[in-house]
């Protein structure tokens, strides 16, 4: 395996704390009126985004 | 419905516009339309941006703009399951996609059946797989004929024909022409012209929902207060997992079939480098952000009480919640943003519904046609034969939505995930190890079919959630997980105690290098 081949693994991050539905299913805090349930999981499509773009930068491309 | 002649003008004008260039993209980056990788996969030429439309205009469909809300806006929370659903695909994307690319670009393979066929020399396992992908796709493009059927319906502008018995409707089967004929001349390059449109379209449309819908209800708090207790997921009793078990499988399950689906592997094989893929695994998100907040307007919907309005009766009557985001466009926006979003609606399903037909007549073409049927046949005869096979295809899916009530279409999209789910083994454990066996990767897809779809059939064809009862504990599930989960224990089981039994010498037509 090639160099920070470790950086990857940050990928699983976003399904193990999305399919921990319980973690999450829940109203407050609010953000703008919206429930956490609903602002948390639209808050993930971000942080993915940037952990993606992270992994890109740190690992190059692993093939 | 009553027609507003502003709306249905631009609804048409922009119609007609999409109509025009979907003919033009034949030129575009002009190749050689009479081989198979040209009309089929546009050359294998997209750069990031236009990969980043074209997958968009690929997975993010007119359905998911009219279901998604309207899951919401029936059964609440559950009906968010497309955030992280829509989420987790683009990891997944990243990582294992750019080997899939890169074996299917140096050994010139035009579908997953394709690889498949390679990676393990077998026939019946690449007939399993293109068979699969077909087959789920045609439930798929009939209900982007539905996201049609709504909004013609909304604008007033359903006129009907009778004949014997059979309803024809005018307007709809003229979208399907037209999207049957650009997708005949022009291939791949059509929809991904057309997708730019379309993304500029439903961008606009969310913008405006988002600015004049919380301001006219009160805020978004009033959303969520209309939408009461259904805007949590309801604690599960003990002894189950409840609707968190279903959550989680729900968009686990859809995240891992969505890639499957031959109308993505289209997507991303179309694209010009691995770079490209993984670039767009990157800014892919901002489609889903965008999803989340049509999600919303469910609950908007709801709010607005457009349910209860006399005006939208006969919308609700036909067509169920998938009418509450035609209903609430109608009730909030002016008529010219009406004629906008919906004609962001009605182009939204000529995009992937062309790229559906397209990746179905690639699999027809080089996995049936080419490998039984006609084994000698020249490139341009392949792409001819391509061509043919997705007008068929498209007709399938409008006899579909003509004959059979449209709970059908529905049912058969959720069959539809369970099924293409099940090709996950051969194709994406397939990229990694070489030693898998066909015959047991058969005998896993052929038990996650028949478990899955006897799971389906236990609730009347009407849930893909099934309850499994391990340990004593109640654990609703979506069945594609767990038919996949059965599918992979058969596999991977099999592949090892066959390999212990005896080595066998492996049919693989790739090479290590061919991966990177």
């Amino acid at each position: 395996m090639g160099r920070g081949f470790r950086w990857h693994y940050l990928l699983l991050l976003p399904p193990l704390l999305l399919l921990w539905v319980p973690s999450y299913n829940r109203s407050e805090p609010a953000l703008f009126g919206l429930p956490f349930f609903y602002w948390y999981q639209m808050a993930w499509v971000i942080i993915t985004a940037v952990l993606t773009y992270l992994v890109y930068r740190l690992d190059g491309d692993q093939r | 419905m009553k027609l507003d002649p502003v709306a249905v003008t631009i609804f048409i004008t922009l119609f007609a516009l999409v109509t025009a260039l979907g003919f033009v993209a034949a030129g575009w980056r002009r190749g050689d339309l009479n081989q198979l990788h040209e009309w089929g996969l546009g050359g294998r030429r997209f750069g990031t941006v236009v990969s980043w439309f074209l997958l968009g205009g690929d997975l993010y469909t007119a359905y998911t703009f009219i279901a998604v809300p309207a899951l919401l806006f029936g059964a609440g929370a559950t009906g968010f399951f497309a955030m992280p659903y829509t989420v987790l695909v683009w990891p997944l994307l990243f990582v294992v996609f750019p080997r899939l690319w890169s074996v299917c670009h140096k050994k010139g393979y035009v579908t997953a059946a394709d690889f498949v066929r390679g990676r393990f020399g077998s026939k019946s396992l690449s007939l399993a797989v293109a068979v699969t992908g077909i087959v789920a796709t045609m439930p798929y493009i009939a209900l982007q004929l539905i996201g049609i059927e709504v909004v013609i319906a909304a604008l007033g502008l359903n006129m009907a024909l009778h004949v014997g018995g059979v309803i024809l409707d005018l307007p709809l089967l003229g979208a399907f022409a037209i999207l049957a004929a650009y997708t005949y001349s022009s291939g791949l390059r059509a929809p991904a012209m057309i997708a730019v449109v379309k993304d500029l379209l439903i961008y606009g449309t969310v913008v405006a929902v988002i600015i004049i819908v919380p301001a006219k209800l009160g805020g978004y708090g009033a959303l969520f207060h209309a939408a009461g207790k259904m805007s949590l997921l309801a604690p599960p009793p003990t002894g189950s997992l409840g609707s968190y078990s279903a959550y989680a499988s729900l968009a686990l399950g859809s995240a891992l079939a969505l890639l499957l689906y031959p109308h993505s592997i289209t997507g991303v094989l179309s694209s010009s480098g691995r770079e490209v893929i993984r670039r767009n695994a990157i800014v892919m998100p901002a489609y889903s952000l965008a999803l989340g907040l049509i999600a919303l307007m469910g609950y908007m919907a709801l709010a607005a009480g457009v349910k209860a309005m006399p005006q939208y009766a006969e919308g609700f009557k036909a067509f169920g919640p998938n009418f509450a985001v035609p209903a609430l466009i109608l009730q909030m926006f002016p008529s010219w943003l009406v004629g906008v979003a919906f004609a962001a609606i009605g182009i939204g399903a000529l995009v992937p519904a062309a790229i559906m037909s397209i990746a179905s007549a690639n699999l027809f073409t080089r996995d049936i046609y080419r490998e039984f049927i006609r084994p000698n046949c020249t490139p341009a005869e392949e792409s001819r034969v391509a061509k043919i096979a997705s007008l068929v295809v498209k007709a399938g899916g409008l006899v579909f939505i003509i004959l059979l009530p449209q709970t059908y279409a529905i049912t058969l999209q959720l069959l539809g995930g369970v099924w293409i789910s099940q090709t996950l083994p051969a194709v994406i454990l397939g990229l990694y190890w070489a030693g898998l066996r066909p015959s047991a990767l058969l005998l896993g897809w052929a038990a996650g079919i028949g478990a899955g779809s006897w799971m389906v059939a236990q609730s009347g064809f009407k849930s893909a959630i099934y309850t499994l009862h391990l340990f004593g504990t109640a654990i609703p599930c979506y069945a594609a997980v767990a038919g996949l989960a059965l599918n992979l224990v058969i596999a991977v089981g099999l592949t090892v105690l066959l390999n212990a039994a005896a080595r066998m010498p492996l049919r693989d037509a790739t090479t290590a290098e061919d991966y990177i």
